[in-house]
């Protein structure tokens, strides 16, 4: 078990220090955030629409994109030269491959929300900070969703002829249940409604997460057996 | 072939009953009291519903049985019983609308059984364009069982939202723990279409499954495959 955890690790560990060394995607990825951050500013009416009403959809629509941009990055990076097979052959299990694939990916998408959360704070003028907590909460259930599902998607369309374009086809479908809890959760959490109100979503997200992370961990092996 | 004849019979039944179930739906079912002749549609529309999740759970599980036994057979049926599902969920999502017009005021509303309903439709569109995306029929069948399996959970989650959120979307009347609320005659046509449409969907799978068979078969006689791929028998 713990041989296993420290594989997943070193998997997880080479995929951030590749990202670390270069820090093309992560930069990408940030600057996009803003970028969509900044086309909804200028697509609501601010006299008409109060921006805390608008506020839940937008943080959502945005971290979705940018899960995406983190998501198809995963395996093209073991695209070169044949990188994948290497992998492959390394005396570890598919498991821990799947996971340090999974927590090189949260890392990754956690590093790009935690970076848009206080600009998105900053940009619509929401109090975030007495909520910050449970928000938080929210972010960290509904991430490992969807990162778990478009971990395993990411393998597979990789060796696909349209590889950008058909992780989110595939994907989103998968997004949607998950999304569409952590949209209700924010915005009862943004208009400072108790906790208990949002037990329910935060249930639903759980067990989404343990659902599919479980699924993806079995079905992971195969996406990549020869 | 044979089973192609057969696909073709069990078809040419399943569409003489259907137009039977229209005979009876429309002259010898009661109309409803407060939604009137509309409400006809109800007998189209649940049982395409019904064929769409039914293909959706049988492409899952034969995406797992193909990654337990790795028998191309069940690849072919996960094909065939995507596309069909494709069919019978783009009737729910046109008789729907048709239905919710006169009954709801609108043609669409964003209540969650509808969404995620229309998102099953998307994940066959996926799964079929998935299956066009990748050459090697190996990898293609691995790939596509893969993202059936995860259709069954997505359904699961479909159904639970239906109770977790307020919605349009009339709660279950038949399928319930108490007993059916639907009125003897009303509830005799529902389950007779029932039984209509779950025939054409195997007619159709069967089908399917012959020519997808005749493909392969083509392909691998060293013949050009693509085009057609059907039309003798």
């Amino acid at each position: 078990m713990a041989e296993f955890v420290r594989h997943a690790w070193s998997v997880a560990r080479k995929d951030l220090l590749v990202e670390f060394r270069s820090r093309t995607a992560i930069l990408s990825a940030v600057v996009f955030t803003v970028l969509v951050l900044m086309v909804f500013n200028f697509g609501r009416d601010p006299t008409a629409v109060a921006a805390v009403d608008l506020a839940p959809s937008i943080l959502w629509v945005t971290f979705t994109f940018a899960a995406m941009l983190a998501l198809n990055r995963a395996f093209q990076l073991e695209l070169e030269n044949q990188a994948l097979e290497g992998l492959l052959l390394a005396p570890i299990s598919r498991g821990s491959i799947y996971l340090g694939k999974l927590l090189a990916n949260l890392i990754f998408v956690g590093v790009v929300e935690a970076i848009g959360l206080p600009l998105f704070a900053l940009f619509f003028n929401v109090r975030i900070l007495p909520v910050i907590l449970p928000l938080v909460g929210v972010i960290g259930l509904a991430t490992i969703g969807f990162v778990a599902v478009g971990t395993l998607f990411s393998a597979m369309t990789v060796r696909t002829r349209f590889a950008e374009l058909l992780l989110p086809v595939l994907l989103l479908p998968f997004m949607i249940p998950p999304l569409i809890w952590a949209v209700l959760a924010t915005a009862r959490l943004l208009a400072d409604r108790p906790l208990s109100e949002i037990t329910g979503w935060l249930k639903m997200l759980a067990a989404y997460d343990i659902v599919f992370v479980g699924l993806a961990f079995l079905l992971f092996p195969a996406t990549v057996n020869e | 072939m044979r089973l192609l004849r057969a696909g073709r019979w069990i078809t040419a039944i399943g569409l003489v009953l259907l137009a039977g179930i229209y005979v009876r739906a429309l002259a010898f079912t009661p109309i409803e009291r407060f939604q009137g002749p509309a409400q006809k549609i109800f007998y189209v529309h649940v049982p395409a519903a019904w064929c769409a999740m039914l293909a959706m759970g049988l492409v899952g599980i034969a995406g797992i049985l193909y990654l337990l036994l790795k028998d191309p057979r069940f690849d072919r049926f996960g094909e065939a019983s995507a596309e069909v599902g494709t069919v019978f969920s783009l009737v729910m999502l046109t008789t729907g609308p048709i239905w919710a017009k006169p009954i709801w005021g609108t043609w669409w509303t964003w209540d969650a059984r509808l969404t995620l309903t229309l998102f099953l439709f998307l994940l066959f569109i996926g799964y079929l364009v998935l299956r066009g995306a990748v050459t090697e029929p190996s990898l293609r069948a691995r790939y596509s069982a893969v993202l059936g399996i995860c259709g069954i959970p997505l359904l699961v989650f479909i159904h639970l939202s239906v109770y977790l959120f307020r919605t349009l979307h009339p709660q279950p009347i038949v399928l319930k723990p108490s007993a059916p609320s639907l009125p003897g005659p009303m509830l005799v046509t529902l389950l007779m279409s029932f039984g209509v449409f779950t025939l054409l969907y195997v007619g159709f799978v069967v089908q399917r499954y012959a020519l997808s068979y005749l493909r392969e078969q083509l392909e691998a006689a060293g013949g050009t495959g693509g085009g057609g791929g059907g039309g003798h028998a």
